[in-house]
């Protein structure tokens, strides 16, 4: 029984692991997907570096059972990578579908209206809306937008 | 009746397959996924019945015996599960069939619906038979994937938008879950989760903590818990809305249920109870202040959903059987029940073109059917006797002070809080909605009645506002107003009226909860199920089989 800790599979994993976060935690949609990729092999490797000391291959047979690495996590990774393709392919098309729709937005996560809506809203209440209250509410009016953006510029 | 269990997974996964194999046949699909979730009604309710009779039927997937080959496992909390999903599964089914959701009206792609719709019934059954985290891990993936196909359904703008910050946070919390697998496997050397029991209960308490926190999150992000919940309102309320009643229903409820298997099985004597304590109080006050703030209905539930998952958590926190049967009526009670309510909203939305709570009004004159389906769950969901909303806030707030600890009487009040806040946002919503005229919705100051020259004038600024609405540049799709199938308001009524059985049965249901709290409070008795007496199918040579190989041996034990 060697005790040889796998260094190099483990420095791997903590490098694929933090350049996959980093790229998870970026607003373009792309880059999510490869981070996505990258902590799904890091998440292989950790389940591969469970199985201990590496031995023979686990084929029933071939080497005495001590002898064999441990079959299990080589099931677990299998099935891990057949997720992931299945996810990565699901990603890929809802990646160009999204760029497709916002070309001018490029791919990057776009913001939620409503909630900047309702950080702006009037608070609504069972009593009467008037007329003035309905032309603050910003969805009915178009024309604040345009003079922000003027203001932007 | 063993030989079965599998059979709630392979009807759904089979019958998805048949129906993918008939794209152009829209009738036959609808035929297809019917009668499959007709079986699974029946099955799961025999295997409640069965369960409560003769005890958790445990099956070895091939033969192999438990700790090396895959264990199905129903005792009575997957029982009622499996039941309380098919049977919401099957009432929105009938829903989507009268929107005509696969007909294209809805932009939506004709032939996937049914097929995809089976495979997330399929994982979430999956899900409550598992008998090992892994298998867990894989009904959670397929459940997933098949949400991800439903919630960007048709692949318009606001869905795809919404899609997207779904399936990133769903990917991160599966990749969280399998690093938790990894972990767990790598200090215990098993998966099966009545070995786990015995294993990780001999494991130092720190690790233990690391493995239980580690699954927690993992397991909270899916449950929408307090600070892991913020992508729920912004994914759910875009989808179609049968769609979204099916996710609110079931989604953040296996969640729940994971939880409640990890905290009962994997870690009995958790030392994290008291955190899940602090993160239920959250998760109720946060939720429910987001949903008083909400000016859309299906943002406004979505928000209550994520406050009532708090009820859930204060059950399963304070860790006695009498709170674990609270919540798993609860929880029955609460899938049936926001369901309903969201079909509900589908109504709403079918007849009044939008949930927006700045445009609808008067829908209690020009429908009163619906204003009584949406005021029957509302009430239920705010706790008011005797539905089953105030049965499972009861019995919650009596296990509370049976525990009678500071933390437990603290929740009792927040739960009560919440509860009235709940009824609060919900009163709001109808009153805006159903008891305020049309007029006093679109700005008319004084609120005339509709047949006077005024309110016919005031018909005329409603067109002008709609045209308004259409160009403003961030305003909500609004829907023509179209007829309201029979069928639609059949399935939401016999949804309303499975919730008002529940408050029928609550005697018996609430017994059969309190049994299976019991059982999920000694661990020891799942261990024996699973592992003590393994169940022989077919030629019975799986003992020798999984004879001589143990992957802890292997080791050296080094794991611990």
């Amino acid at each position: 029984m060697t005790l040889s800790m796998p260094l190099v599979l483990v420095a791997v994993m903590v490098v694929l692991f933090s350049v996959g976060v980093y790229l998870l935690l970026d607003r373009s949609l792309t880059r999510v997907l490869l981070g996505f990729l990258l902590v799904g092999n890091a998440t292989n490797l950790l389940i591969f570096l469970t199985s201990g000391a590496f031995g023979a291959a686990p084929i029933y047979g071939e080497a005495e059972p001590l002898e064999m690495s441990d079959p299990l996590p080589q099931a677990f990774i299998l099935t891990a990578i057949v997720i992931t393709f299945g996810v990565s392919a699901f990603m890929l098309a809802l990646i160009y579908r999204s760029w497709r729709l916002a070309r001018e937005d490029e791919d990057a996560v776009v913001d939620d209206a409503h909630d900047l809506e309702l950080v702006e809203a009037e608070t609504l209440t069972t009593e009467e809306v008037t007329d003035e209250e309905l032309e603050k509410t910003p969805e009915f009016t178009d024309s604040d937008a345009d003079d922000d953006q003027e203001e932007d510029r | 009746m063993i030989s079965l269990v599998p059979l709630v997974v392979l009807i759904p996964l089979s019958s998805a397959a048949l129906a993918l194999a008939l794209p152009g046949r829209r009738r036959a699909q609808q035929l297809i996924t019917v009668v499959a979730l007709t079986a699974v009604v029946a099955l799961s309710g025999a295997f409640m019945w069965i369960v409560d009779q003769q005890g958790t039927l445990v099956m070895q997937v091939g033969g192999w015996a438990a700790p090396f080959g895959i264990s199905l496992v129903v005792d009575r909390l997957s029982a009622l599960m499996l039941t309380v999903s098919a049977v919401v599964l099957l009432g929105v089914l009938l829903f989507s069939l009268g929107q005509g959701l696969a007909d294209g009206d809805d932009e939506t792609p004709v032939s996937i619906y049914y097929p995809t719709y089976l495979v997330l019934g399929a994982g979430v059954c999956n899900a409550f038979i598992a008998g090992d985290l892994f298998n867990l891990y894989v009904g959670f993936e397929i459940l997933l994937v098949a949400s991800y196909v439903l919630i960007t359904l048709g692949g318009t703008g606001p869905r795809i938008r919404a899609g997207v910050t779904y399936v990133v946070v769903s990917l991160v919390s599966s990749i969280l879950f399998l690093v938790s697998i990894a972990l767990v496997y790598a200090a215990t050397g098993t998966v099966n989760i009545a070995q786990l029991t015995l294993r990780i209960a001999e494991l130092p308490s720190n690790i233990q903590l690391m493995l239980n926190l580690a699954l927690l999150v993992a397991f909270g992000i899916k449950a929408a818990i307090f600070p892991l919940a913020f992508w729920l309102p912004d994914s759910y309320p875009t989808a179609p809305a049968p769609v979204t009643a099916v996710f609110a229903g079931l989604l953040t409820k296996v969640g729940v249920y994971a939880i409640i298997r990890a905290q009962t099985q994997l870690f009995p004597y958790s030392s994290v109870d008291g955190l899940l304590l602090v993160v239920a109080a959250f998760t109720l006050v946060v939720g429910i202040l987001g949903a008083i703030s909400q000016l859309d209905i299906k943002r406004l539930l979505s928000f209550t959903l994520i406050s009532h998952i708090g009820y859930l958590i204060f059950g399963i926190g304070m860790a006695t059987s009498a709170g674990y049967a609270a919540t798993i009526y609860y929880i029955a009670h609460h899938i049936i029940v926001q369901t309903t309510l969201f079909l509900a909203v589908g109504l709403i939305e079918r007849h009044g073109g939008t949930t927006s709570l700045t445009s609808l009004g008067g829908m209690l004159r020009a429908a009163p059917v619906i204003a009584v389906l949406f005021f029957i769950p509302m009430l239920n969901l705010g706790g008011i006797p005797p539905f089953s909303g105030f049965i499972g806030k009861l019995g919650l707030f009596t296990a509370a002070a049976e525990l009678g600890t500071p933390g437990a009487y603290w929740l009792m009040g927040v739960g009560a809080l919440v509860s009235l806040l709940t009824l609060y946002a919900l009163a709001r919503t109808w009153s805006l909605a159903f008891w305020r005229t049309r007029a006093a919705a679109l700005g008319g100051s004084n609120a005339p009645v509709p047949n006077t020259p005024e309110g016919l004038m005031l018909q005329g600024r409603e067109t002008a506002l709609i045209e308004r609405l259409h160009d403003a540049p961030d305003a909500l799709p609004l829907q023509e107003q179209r007829e309201t199938p029979a069928l639609m308001i059949a399935a939401t009524a016999g949804m309303v009226g499975v919730s008002l059985l529940l408050t029928f049965f609550a005697g018996p249901l609430y017994a059969y909860s309190v049994r299976a709290g019991e059982r999920l409070a000694q661990s020891e008795l799942l261990v024996d199920d699973v592992l003590g007496n393994p169940v022989e199918i077919g030629s019975g040579s799986g003992n020798n089989r999984a004879e001589g190989y143990d992957p802890r041996d292997s080791r050296g034990g080094d794991s611990s």
